[in-house]
């Protein structure tokens, strides 16, 4: 058994009357991409997973490429959920976003899910060009209402013109190292989440560290970018701490 | 190379400054997260296996002979908190003035210059492991102990926790140290070649939102 092996790919471009097309647009199995109403300027891609989730073995891939002076949204339709599967291997899930200068991808998929005996390594890599914007939305939630989570490690790497700006890994769930539901890392908090927003004015003028709620701050890192890093008992309030940071410090 | 210099890095009277912080501890204690001897050991394991590797593997590479402005680099990308970024470089810059007495040496002077307002502490560490003639394996030996030992010293005087149960916790996670700092050496040994994106990125949020947090306080024990 080695799983489902499937990648999806966005390839956004200006189109020289004010928009955005997509000259690529490829569903892979069970990653189904469809267009959806954008707005004046921006294209929206909806991800569709046509079948649940990654399950153990499978490899899955999503690559989003923004061209200098396209807008992109994408969304997807519902949470993923990390299952365990037949094969007692580990899940991989991999995003690679590229924007090149003058590009903007508003990347804001739903929930990660983790559900008991699943065992997911999520790799997020963002490359920008010096000029380019992004807004970046993780959500992690471990097990599903009253369930034990699996095991989950996710990796976020945001570089801006070659430059990283930001590196971290969260593991957590049976087989993670220990002390993560412990007092310095997630305590009893089952949802986490993250927020990276890059805009070039944050070169001149820096986010400002403020507090968002009881357990989201939002963060000045060193390069033109920011991150709100939230921590919340459940997916809702998780959501509603970002969705308040984000009103404060988006990309435009 | 000589074992007793790892012992006069590695005292807790080595006149660094880490003295002055907590490594969270305090916002921890103060939001009632820490409140005794199971709480504590479960702060530290957390600690050790996000920021302990994190700053284990850099001082490893920076003793490793790792370019120490990559490496600063790369401690910044991992330390997302400005709140913690500004004390690694504080301690950092502590902990030259005391190297250089301690150990004179062109490469911590190039990095002192290099970095007038102070290099992440890790990256310090390193050089001055190299300076005293030690290996990469010791420099990330005192940076996980440091990154344990100071909280559990902190949470003796917070709590009034009883010295000899946090001395018994330090005690039950070495094992751990020991299994953290061989990860740390793998990972800090492998930056010559593969770049400093081999770096362990391990993180904690709470650490990171706590010390948001704490350096807001309008009165604390300690610095961090």
């Amino acid at each position: 058994m080695s799983g489902v092996h499937a990648t999806a790919r966005i390839g956004a471009r200006y189109d020289g009357r004010g928009g955005t097309s997509l000259p690529v647009l490829e569903s892979d199995g069970p990653l189904a991409l469809r267009r959806t109403r954008g707005t004046a300027g921006e294209a929206r891609v909806m991800l569709v997973g046509a079948m649940s989730g990654p399950l153990g073995g499978d490899r899955f891939a999503v690559e989003a490429d923004v061209g200098n002076g396209a807008r992109l949204q994408v969304g997807s339709a519902a949470a993923t959920i990390a299952l365990p599967g037949q094969a007692k291997d580990e899940a991989h899930y991999d995003v690679r976003l590229t924007v090149a200068d003058g590009g903007e991808l508003r990347w804001l998929p739903e929930q990660l899910i983790s559900a008991k005996g699943s065992d997911l390594f999520v790799t997020t890599r963002a490359a920008l060009g010096a000029d380019a914007r992004l807004v970046l939305r993780e959500e992690q939630v471990l097990g599903r209402v009253g369930e034990e989570p699996g095991r989950l490690t996710s990796r976020l790497t945001v570089r801006v013109a070659g430059r990283v700006v930001l590196d971290q890994e969260l593991a957590c769930g049976p087989g993670a190292p220990g002390g993560w539901d412990g007092p310095a890392v997630l305590a009893e908090y089952r949802a986490v989440g993250q927020l990276v927003v890059v805009r070039p004015e944050f070169r001149e003028t820096p986010a400002e560290a403020r507090n968002i709620g009881e357990h989201a701050r939002v963060m000045p890192l060193a390069g033109p970018a920011a991150l709100v890093t939230a921590v919340a008992p459940d997916a809702l309030r998780l959501r509603r701490a970002l969705d308040e940071a984000l009103a404060d410090v988006d990309i435009r | 190379m000589t074992r007793a210099a790892l012992l006069v890095l590695a005292d807790g009277r080595f006149p660094a400054g880490g003295h002055a912080h907590s490594g969270g501890a305090e916002e921890a204690v103060g939001a009632g997260r820490i409140t005794g001897a199971t709480s504590l050991e479960a702060f530290l394991r957390g600690r050790l296996h996000t920021t302990g590797l994190v700053t284990a593997a850099l001082a490893a590479a920076a003793a490793a002979g790792g370019d120490p402005a990559e490496l600063d680099a790369a401690a910044d990308a991992r330390t997302p908190s400005p709140a913690l970024r500004l004390t690694a470089r504080k301690l950092g810059r502590q902990l030259m003035r005391a190297a250089r007495a301690a150990w004179p040496s062109t490469e911590l002077d190039a990095l002192a210059r290099e970095f007038p307002k102070g290099a992440h502490q890790p990256v310090v560490l390193g050089l001055t492991a190299r300076a005293a003639g030690l290996g990469a394996a010791d420099a990330a030996y005192c940076s996980v102990y440091e990154s344990v030992s100071g909280p559990a010293t902190a949470v003796v005087r917070l709590l009034s926790l009883d010295p000899f149960e946090a001395t018994a916790v330090l005690a039950r996670l070495a094992p751990e140290l020991d299994r953290v700092v061989d990860r740390a050496v793998v990972a800090g040994s492998a930056v010559a070649t593969a770049g400093v994106d081999a770096l362990p990125a391990a993180s904690a949020p709470l650490l990171e939102i706590g010390a948001e947090v704490h350096a807001a306080w309008p009165v604390r024990l300690f610095a961090s």
